[in-house]
């Protein structure tokens, strides 16, 4: 393999740093529960989001063993509802929205753009709290005995028959979502204001470029859901007819409040994913981007059209066909500015010289499974197929290839790629490595089945089925096994690490960003000196030639300036 | 003005000018977010009055309009006080800014009253949509749980920005926030949107169904 290692990263930049790390410039409970540090911020988002996932993979992990028998032998019809809802809710919310912006997203933003700390520190703050609060609702809720209408909250049966705790995780959801929103106001601000002398639009990183459309999304699309839920609220406690068609509410216009927001939710969850992966291709493949400025108009027309989309989620509920053919139509535009981003990672890869170390597999095993992923989409997307599979297995597939396979995966990818910025420490690659194989063939073992039986008639949300799916559901869960492992894995080598990991130098990977350009873990105040900015991003090597395969290219930091 | 300007400075600015635009940009963005989540309610208004234009006119009708007309004014004219306030404090000129923002609290206070009031006679008239309802034409119910749920989720809003309010005069009056603080210029604008989601409301709910 010819491509660099952290090894002669590690010769060329020894570690002998004055002054403090964030990690110890204070000590104490109080430093970090009262920070206002954004590295600090994005480990208590860190911490939080670990045990949710947790939580919610619990409830993956007994749904699928379940499915394992035909029969609902395990938990009760009943129960199935609630752990499919607790699933869908923990993961979703409390995991998949906030889980790059929130962590990765928190922590880079500001050393991308050469800043101190985000525009509004202590909003940073306040927004965890808003987490922590809304997140122990959400347990309340489930620990009280749950909730039973999946994450989608449909009325009437959410507002007039549900027998559970719909009132306490309708709120969780609208608080959480308020922290969303203070992310969202909170991430803008920054990118406006505060990027570094010389750190025009169009030098911006990928990964900021990414997030500010997903925070314009976050902002935009959060309050709608808030109102859904709200009038939700209104109707079960205060009983205020809204929905109800007793009263002649209309229950349907509660799916198009809601999918207003959760489609867009869909591009919150998988545009910093995008982000991510468009960091880490082009530092393995050491390449410049291929073109930039359309990937960050991509993302601009994916926030956008995210937008216009909602109604594919309803092609079955009676809605106007017409209604149905334009969302139809233009849910297959919006595979256009995904597709770009898929062929433009593709050519950055051509002719690079890569080195296939564990961010690079884990974003390759993302660019897969998110182009199945979004092939899938667009077979849902078009109305006669969509009846034939609405509301049965390939969906379920469909969207954990998006979410899971894509958003989970570039998460890793990403925690791999920056773990040793945040610490200091390296992870062990040839774990790494394996993990994220492991991670890759997990994950196509648990949810491909799921597209072949939901083609052949497999409904969604069933605790017991006919036995003729079962080969399906024990492939599935077998991979979910799989799958776990790999989960589990980067827990235990990166908990490792943080002691006896190698230390890692500045810059272990030669990638070329401003969170390059500080210390590992960098200072309080991210830079001692103040980047200047005079260059574009990834400048992997000179403009017009591409990488030489034989000696690592010199390349250039995006702060050379200085 | 120079260490009133270093206390008003906080991390990570280097300039109060760039803070303020901060603070501004930022509260604008929270306030189209807001915008969405009342256009939301807003949007559910529209459906069902198209789909009951007779239930909602008649409902509308039973509103009570010199309630509704007389909090408007005072809302509007919080807003004016508030306006006068917030440029007061960005002027340096203490007197009149803590006076203004006194006269926000107060009009505020009786906006909330007044409404208490306003529901409290709905209450007697039945026109809680609920058991022994007053109203039978169809829609009549759905006009009054958003109308409800509506006035209630804007009358929180208005109780936040008293909070909002009251807590910067406090700290104002105290000494201990320096008037040029942002914070003045963003307090006003959500209490502008306040005032602006009212507006919106004060048609849909009270003129309906009395042209
Ligand atoms: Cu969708």
């Amino acid at each position: 393999m010819s491509g660099i290692t952290a090894d002669d990263a590690m010769a060329e930049a020894p570690q002998e740093r004055q002054g403090d790390s964030y990690l110890t410039a204070e000590t104490g409970l109080a430093s970090w529960l009262l920070t206002t540090d954004h590295k600090r911020v994005a480990l208590l988002y860190a911490a939080a989001l670990t045990a949710f996932f947790f939580i919610g993979g619990a409830a993956a992990v007994l749904i699928r063993l379940e499915l394992f028998t035909p029969a609902s032998d395990l938990v009760s019809a009943e129960g199935y509802n609630r752990l499919f809802t607790l699933h869908g809710l923990v993961m979703v919310w409390f995991f998949l929205v906030p889980a790059i912006p929130n962590t990765l997203g928190n922590f880079l933003l500001p050393l991308m753009i050469g800043a101190r700390d985000l525009a509004f520190p202590r909003l940073n703050l306040f927004s965890w709290y808003l987490f922590m609060g809304a997140g122990l609702l959400l347990l309340a809720a489930l620990l009280l005995g749950g909730v039973d209408t999946g994450w989608t909250f449909y009325t009437p049966f959410s507002t007039g028959y549900a027998h559970s705790n719909v009132l306490l995780a309708a709120l969780a959801v609208v608080l959480v979502g308020f922290s969303s929103v203070a992310t969202g106001v909170n991430m803008l601000a920054t990118v406006h204001l505060l990027r570094a002398p010389g750190m025009g639009w169009f030098r911006l990183p990928l990964l900021v470029w990414s997030i500010y459309g997903t925070a314009l999304v976050m902002v935009l699309a959060t309050p709608v859901l808030a109102a859904a839920l709200l009038l939700v609220v209104a109707e079960r406690a205060f009983g205020l007819p809204i929905f109800d068609p007793r009263q002649g509410g209309d229950p349907l216009l509660f799916q198009h409040l809601f999918w207003f927001y959760s489609h867009p939710a869909v591009y919150i969850m998988i545009l910093p994913a995008f982000g991510v992966v468009s960091e880490i291709v082009p530092c393995f493949a050491r390449r410049r981007i291929f073109g930039y400025t359309f990937m960050v108009y991509a993302i601009l027309m994916i926030a956008l059209l995210g937008f216009l989309v909602w109604g594919h989620h309803m092609f079955v509920s009676g809605q106007s066909l017409y209604a149905s053919l334009v969302f139809s139509f233009l849910s297959f535009v919006i595979a256009v500015p995904s597709a770009i981003k898929v062929f433009n990672w593709s050519f950055t890869l051509y002719r690079g010289q890569i080195s296939f170390q564990a961010p690079m597999l884990y974003a390759l095993g993302f660019i897969g499974l998110f182009t199945l992923g979004g092939l899938t989409g667009l077979v849902l997307a078009s109305v006669p197929v969509n009846r034939h599979v609405t509301d049965t297995y390939y969906v379920v597939a469909h969207f954990h290839f998006i979410m899971v396979g894509g958003a989970v995966t570039a998460l890793y990818g990403g925690l791999h790629f920056w773990w040793p910025k945040i610490t200091g420490r390296m992870p062990p690659d040839g774990w790494a490595r394996f993990a994220a194989v492991l991670m890759f063939f997990g994950f196509s073992f648990t949810f491909f089945p799921m597209f072949v039986m939901g083609f052949l008639g497999m409904p969604r949300r069933y605790a017991s089925y006919p036995p003729e799916f079962q080969v399906w559901h024990v492939l599935a869960s077998a991979g979910a096994v799989l799958l776990a492992a790999a989960y589990l894995l980067p827990m235990g080598y990166l908990a490792w690490s943080l002691v006896r990991g190698r230390r890692a130098g500045d810059d272990p990977w030669n990638a070329t960003g401003l969170e390059w350009r500080t210390a590992s873990p960098p200072p309080r105040d991210n830079f001692r000196v103040p980047p200047i900015v005079e260059e574009a991003a990834y400048l992997y090597h000179p403009r017009h030639e591409g990488p030489r395969h034989e000696e690592q290219e010199p390349h250039r930091d995006q702060g050379g300036g200085t | 003005m120079s260490g009133d300007v270093a206390a008003a400075l906080r991390e990570p600015w280097d300039s109060l000018r760039r803070q303020r635009e901060a603070a501004e940009f930022g509260v604008w963005i929270f306030l189209g977010s807001e915008a969405l989540l009342f256009a939301g309610l807003l949007l559910a208004f529209a459906v069902n009055r198209t789909l009951h234009p007779a239930g909602f006119a008649a409902s509308g009708r039973e509103t009570d309009i010199v309630f509704g007309t007389v909090n408007t004014l005072v809302l509007l004219t919080s807003s004016l006080a508030m306006a006068v306030g917030s440029e007061a404090a960005r002027a340096g000129l203490r007197r009149l800014a803590l006076r203004a923002l006194a006269t926000v609290l107060l009009l505020g206070l009786t906006f909330l009253v007044l409404k208490g009031f306003e529901w409290a006679k709905d209450l007697r008239e039945q026109l809680w949509p609920g058991a022994g309802f007053r109203l039978a034409e169809p829609g009549a119910r759905l006009f009054f749980g958003l109308y409800w749920t509506m006035t209630a989720l804007h009358a929180l809003h208005l109780a936040g920005g008293l909070a909002v309010v009251g807590w910067l005069s406090w700290q104002g009056w105290r000494g201990t926030r320096p008037l040029g603080s942002p914070a003045f210029q963003v307090a006003a604008l959500y209490w502008h949107l306040v005032d602006v989601v009212w507006i919106l409301l004060y048609p849909l709910l009270y003129l309906g169904g009395r042209a």
